[in-house]
């Protein structure tokens, strides 16, 4: 039997560490169905998965559509754009007349945080968080876990940093409560405007030079910097945040060799990260996108158990 | 569990196991293009020890599978609990080969047929062949074994428990009165 019991996945804040492994064991069962020739298993057959994405994204919405497809759900896609949201529809409207159509799992995403567990108390379906604002972006986070812990074996022990736009960044947030969860030591840096007061409180020790960080580390996260996130610019200039911020081969150096270096993507070339970093021998950007398919395929089995668990069990109620 | 009437001990097990290799062998004439796949979790060391027994007495190493059914189960929205899945390890081509599942117990048959459904997705063998430790009977589908430890029959109720040396520190099968896991 599995150690999940959740009717949906809002966020890594309020996971226990078994939980957490749970989903990491079995994206790694996950993980070789897609080496396959026929890459796709039938466990959730007669599902369906609606992607509810208020926010443009490429990565993680084929990520998901890949993984339903591959566990033999069907899923429909709605983007706000070309849906009735963009004739002025409220979320919950655009959610209840979903849900009347009988979907088993919503992913969505949404600019404002809170969005998924809104819709998570209202309907009777799974809800998965694909990123809500600023808050969390669990998915990203498991993903980001199981590839360290692919590589090193372990993510105990291991010291992570995680540097750039911490503030604007729900990927920052689910990284440090998955690694702290698991037992490593995080420590977070950038520019000074983009470190929120108070990360401190969630186990994060804040080193604000990466120069500073790097010799500490076994792996580097480094963050995008979401311009189109930015109110005002929080700094100068591109060429001075690439100078003065950004991961280049000189700065490496003062890295251990075996730094692990990964990013969650997309990547700005030559400006958080250059691009004989991103793609040189330390890096696991690419691992990354591949483990997202088998973190996303574990999810939805987990979930699709658990709700099936509940419905189960309120039948059971409404019998006796 | 009640009081266990014993049907094989650990004599009992090597001999099935031995018998059912020398089967193998007889039926495919040879090894040529055999492979085992056993599935979990007690049919991935029944297939190895077939295997050891098969180069014992032949001197060719047949390549072993572990294969896992949940995601292929029928029977996952009636199940109590939601199975831990467990890795499908076939690192060799099934593509013209001559498949041997391997299982302990052949009861409903439901395994057997997520497993076929499953081989299939690996792509097509010549032929599959299915060997079991034991047949209790109770068939639900239309499915036989070729090479068969020991036909024990059984009531629906009853359980029959298989220990193995890799997984319970014994080989050991025993038939209970209880409630049917299967």
């Amino acid at each position: 039997m599995t150690a999940w019991a959740r009717k949906d996945l809002l966020g890594i804040e309020e996971l226990e560490p078994g939980e957490i492994l749970e989903i990491l064991d079995t994206a790694r069962t996950m993980k070789e169905i897609s080496t396959r020739e026929i890459k796709k298993v039938p466990v959730l057959r007669g599902k369906t998965v609606v992607n509810l994405f208020f926010e443009a994204s490429t990565r993680t919405r084929v990520s998901f559509e890949i993984a339903e497809k591959r566990l033999s759900a069907d899923s429909v896609n709605v983007s706000t754009s070309g849906s009735s949201v963009s004739k002025g529809e409220t979320l919950l409207d655009t959610a209840r007349n979903l849900e009347a159509m009988r979907p088993d799992i919503i992913v969505v995403r949404h600019g404002s945080p809170g969005t998924p567990h809104l819709l998570a108390r209202r309907l009777a379906c799974s809800v998965i968080n694909a990123g809500d604002g600023a808050h969390e972006h669990p998915t990203q986070a498991l993903l980001d876990a199981f590839t360290i812990r692919e590589r090193l074996g372990r993510i105990d022990g291991l010291t992570v940093g995680i540097f750039g736009d911490i503030a604007h960044s729900r990927v920052a947030r689910s990284n440090i409560h998955a690694l702290r969860k698991l037992g490593a030591r995080v420590l977070v840096g950038g520019p000074p405007t983009m470190i929120p007061p108070g990360i401190e409180t969630l186990g994060a020790e804040v080193v604000t030079r990466l120069d500073e960080m790097l010799p500490a580390l076994d792996v580097l996260i480094v963050l995008r910097i979401q311009i189109e996130r930015q109110g005002g610019l929080l700094f100068p200039s591109a060429r001075e945040y690439a100078a003065l911020f950004g991961l280049g081969r000189e700065r490496l150096l003062l890295a251990r060799p075996e730094l692990l270096v990964m990013h969650p993507g997309p990547i700005n070339r030559g400006l958080e990260i250059a691009p004989e970093v991103a793609d040189g021998s330390s890096s696991l950007i690419i691992d990354q996108v591949t483990n997202g398919v088998a973190v996303r395929m574990a999810v939805l089995y987990l979930i699709s158990g658990a709700h099936r668990g509940a419905a189960a069990a309120d039948a059971v109620r409404g019998a006796a | 569990m009640n009081a266990k009437a014993e049907i094989l001990d650990e004599t009992g097990v090597r001999r099935a196991l031995v018998r059912i290799a020398h089967e193998i062998l007889e039926k495919n004439q040879g090894l040529a293009d055999v492979v085992l796949v056993g599935l979990r979790s007690r049919g991935d060391h029944l297939a190895r020890r077939l295997a050891a027994f098969l180069f014992e007495i032949e001197g060719t190493a047949v390549p072993v599978g572990v294969m896992d059914v949940t995601l292929y189960r029928d029977d996952l929205a009636h199940a109590s609990l939601w199975p831990r899945v467990q890795r499908t390890e076939i690192p060799f081509s099934v593509e013209g080969r001559t498949v041997v599942l391997v299982d302990d117990v052949l009861f409903t048959g439901r395994s057997v047929r997520a497993a076929l459904d499953s081989l299939m997705d690996f792509g097509r063998p010549r032929s599959i062949q299915l060997a079991v430790l034991i047949d209790r009977g109770h068939r639900e589908l239309p499915i036989r074994a070729d090479f068969v430890g020991k036909n024990v029959p059984t009531a629906r109720r009853e359980l029959v428990q298989v220990l193995l040396l890799e997984t319970d520190g014994v080989d050991r099968v025993a038939i209970a009165a209880g409630e049917a896991e299967r």
